[in-house]
């Protein structure tokens, strides 16, 4: 490796050397020793094949120089070219929306151009099973933490300036195709209370939300079956869905931009040094603390340690497993270092269904009592519906098959109740994906593992975590660089409440 | 499938700008400075006049803010507009109405954007506003637009570049409007269907929706078909268990 790179530097000095003659050379390349092959073509048929031979002999030839030549790409040895850097200051595990955030706003926040060397690894380019890209892409204030709703609000601010956040000049500009239509809750008899307290927290907090009555429903919207509906609350602001890919390559596009590097490969263990420690009760404790992260290249056997002082663990769905390659949740029950991550995949399914007499432009995100949810997509009649399944029912998470016949079971009477003309549809398509489950309470883990001191968590969102990402990664960018939150005060979010079991309930999850 | 429709290339100052940019960075430089002025321009223009407010109150806050805009407005109980002329300079004599509402506001090709709509809020009685031909105004200014949901009956967003479909979702909470102009929205790619929509969330309200070709566009056709064959294959949801 070391003597490789050795060569490559001599390489780069040879180009430096030479690059006065960069542009001349490749121009009298081009035109001068083009015609030469082809007036050797012009032999007789019978020597056809030796020049044709030698001709394309030839044309490799030139085309190997060409490349060797200085101010090309090209060079010797054959290297992945997304092999990450052997040292670095932060690594995050994960390319989802979460770590792409982090990343960017890391950038965002360093000091001194250049001064900063984050690194994304992520083991999937194509993005086939991260949360991020099957998601429903809503965004609401509605939600009962006030962490929560000052999350969104935040994030809302953010989408608004995405232009100026996430712009790259001479670039397009980012479109998220944002609908602003707004979430709707309803609430039973039995709900009313919790959705007028829940309300009013979010008031508190400078959400732009109203309740409104089963008449006032029926009148604004008479597709509706309010029977029985007891109390409702539509947000004005700030709600609505979006376009998940757009946010993700356009916090992507940002960082690499910002010089954010990206490496594409699976993070399959850590090296790290321990010390122990006792606590005020006596109890021991070992500290760790990472020295440097194990990627596995794509399709090969070839692990590339980074060292690094930093990681994020933005794995998502599979961040638990990330965090038990240090030893968390490894240790004996009962201690701190025998408490896992609670996040684990759980399987959400999405029905896309089309329905041409089914609401129009102003249907808002409606999440029923019965727990289903529909959206509109697009303007041609097609909505996406889904629900999580009760407790005991929660689908095998070895891979993302759908099971059709939870709509027709679980889905499809609930939405034909809530809105009549849903009685006759038809089902177009259906996508499942993983939800970064919380077992412990349903909401974010953001902020630093006590007995392993440099690894931050910005997981466990449990369906919400695409509409916060933007937030998110500012509280920990702001976490490794100012060591403590400066703007959203999201101490509440840390791992403590995980070790003291202490979960912070969160009654609006979807 | 209604995405921003590319726009024809840019006029060839625009692409000459663009190679001069790439081939030298003092370019660039300057480029990225004067949009930063443009920026901090807006900003100022912009800014929450709390000042304003606090020594004359917020209906000659916001009057002032109309007029530093070059806009115009009109006084709830007055006939007369009060206008900035084409320089910027404009008739001092709104100072005497203190305590009156504007009811008519008219900031048709400014610079105003979503916090520039904060020094109007409080202007429950507003029941004009046209922002036509207004640059920065975007879908999230149309989604502020609830705070008049009681009293706006007339709303011109012609000729904004920014809208798009998405945010004429969010005029859902203007129950009261009569009169809507959507004239000319570039980024609208379906607009026969989008007015249809329109129309039928907004029942009591005229819209107005000149300068959109409607012949149908490929995507429309698509649409209509799929409308047309929309009940074969449809289903009858199955009985609760
Ligand atoms: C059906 C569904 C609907 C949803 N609806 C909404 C919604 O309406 N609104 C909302 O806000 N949120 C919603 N969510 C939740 C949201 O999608 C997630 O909370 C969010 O995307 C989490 O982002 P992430 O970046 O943490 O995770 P992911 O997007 O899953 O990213 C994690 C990445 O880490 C990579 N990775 C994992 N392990 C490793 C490793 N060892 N090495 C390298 N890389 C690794 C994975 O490949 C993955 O790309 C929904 C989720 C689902 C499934």
């Amino acid at each position: 490796m070391l003597t490789w790179r050795s060569m490559r530097a001599t390489v780069r000095t040879l180009r430096v050397l030479l690059t006065f003659r960069q542009v001349a050379p490749d121009h009298r390349w081009r035109c001068g020793l083009v015609p030469f092959p082809r007036s050797l073509s012009t032999g007789t048929p019978l020597r056809n094949d030796f020049f044709k031979d030698l001709e394309a002999k030839l044309a490799a030839a030139r085309r190997k120089v060409a490349d060797a030549a200085p101010g090309s790409a090209w060079s010797p040895l054959e290297i992945n070219p997304n092999l990450p850097p052997e040292r670095t200051d932060i690594v995050i595990v994960g390319g989802g929306v979460v770590g792409w955030s982090v990343a960017y706003w890391l950038k965002k926040k360093e000091g001194i151009r250049g001064g900063l060397k984050v690194v994304v690894v992520e083991k999937d380019t194509t993005y086939s099973q991260a949360s991020s890209v099957l998601s429903a892409g809503g965004i609401r204030q509605q939600f009962s933490l006030p962490e929560n709703i000052r999350l969104s609000l935040a994030s809302a601010d953010f989408l608004r300036n995405i232009n100026e956040h996430l712009g790259v000049p001479n670039e397009d500009v980012v479109d998220l195709h944002f609908n602003h239509a707004g979430y709707m809750f309803l609430a039973s008899h039995k709900g009313a209370h919790v959705l007028e307290e829940n309300y009013k927290t979010q008031k508190a907090a400078g959400a732009q939300v109203s309740l409104l009555s089963p008449t006032q429903l029926q009148e604004k919207f008479p597709w509706m079956n309010t029977h029985d509906v007891a109390l409702a609350s539509y947000g004005l602001e700030n709600e609505g869905w979006l376009d998940p890919w757009s946010l993700l390559n356009a916090f992507r596009r940002k960082a690499l931009s910002m010089g954010v590097v990206q490496c594409c490969g699976e993070v399959t263990g850590f090296k790290f040094t321990s010390n122990e420690a006792t606590t005020e009760d006596g109890e021991r404790l070992e500290l760790r603390r990472i020295k440097s992260v194990q990627v596995r290249m794509p399709r090969s056997l070839e692990y590339q340690p980074v060292e690094c002082a930093v990681v994020v663990n933005a794995a998502g769905p599979f961040s638990a497993k990330v965090a038990r390659m240090l030893g968390v949740g490894l240790g004996p029950r009962d201690t701190l270092a025998g408490i896992p991550l609670p996040v684990e995949p759980r399987k959400r399914f999405v029905y896309v269904f089309h329905c041409p007499e089914g609401p129009g432009l102003d249907t808002p995100f409606l999440i029923d009592h019965s727990g289903v949810y529909f959206r509109r997509e697009g303007l041609g009649g097609n909505y996406i519906a889904g629900k999580s399944p009760d407790e005991g029912e929660e689908p095998d998470v070895a891979d993302l098959h759908v099971d059709h016949q939870f709509f027709q079971d679980q889905i499809w009477p609930e939405l034909a109740h809530r809105v009549p003309a849903f009685e006759k549809l038809k089902v177009r398509s259906a996508w499942a994906g993983y939800y970064d489950y919380n077992t412990l309470d349903q909401n974010g883990i953001v902020g630093a593992h006590p007995l392993v001191s440099n690894m931050y968590f910005a997981t466990g969102f449990s369906g919400h975590g695409l509409q916060h990402s933007p937030a998110v990664g500012r509280a920990v960018a702001e976490l490794i660089l100012d060591g403590g939150f400066t703007t959203l005060d999201l101490s509440r979010l840390g791992f403590r409440r995980i070790a003291e079991r202490e979960p912070l309930l969160e009654s609006n999850i979807i | 499938p209604w995405s921003s429709s590319p726009a024809s290339p840019p006029p060839m100052h625009r692409r000459l700008l663009l190679i001069l940019t790439q081939r030298f960075s003092d370019f660039e430089v300057l480029l990225r400075w004067k949009s930063r002025m443009k920026r901090r321009k807006l900003l100022r223009k912009n800014a929450y006049y709390s000042y304003t407010q606090g020594l004359y109150g917020v209906d000659i806050a916001a009057a002032y803010f109309v007029l530093c805009l070059k806009g115009g407005f009109r006084f709830v109980g007055h006939s007369e507009w009060f206008r900035a002329d084409h320089k910027g300079k404009f008739n001092w004599d709104f100072l005497n109405h203190k305590d009156t509402p504007l009811e008519e506001v008219d900031m048709s090709y400014t610079i105003i954007n979503y916090t520039g709509l904060s020094n109007l809020e409080a202007q429950r009685s507003l029941r004009t506003l046209s922002v036509r031909g207004c640059s920065e105004v975007d879908d999230w200014f149309l989604a502020r637009l609830h705070v008049f949901q009681d009293s706006l009956e007339e709303l011109d967003i012609s000729h904004c570049p920014q809208i798009t479909p998405g945010g004429l979702a969010a005029l859902r909470n203007l129950k009261g409007l009569r009169r809507l102009d959507v004239s000319s929205l570039p980024r609208i790619s379906t607009p026969g269907l989008v007015i249809i929509l329109l129309e039928e969330m907004l029942p009591q309200c005229e819209v107005i929706a000149s300068g959109y070709d409607h012949s149908l566009k490929p995507e429309e056709v698509e649409e209509e078909r799929s409308q047309d064959h929309a009940h074969e294959g449809m289903q009858r949801v199955p009985k609760k268990r």
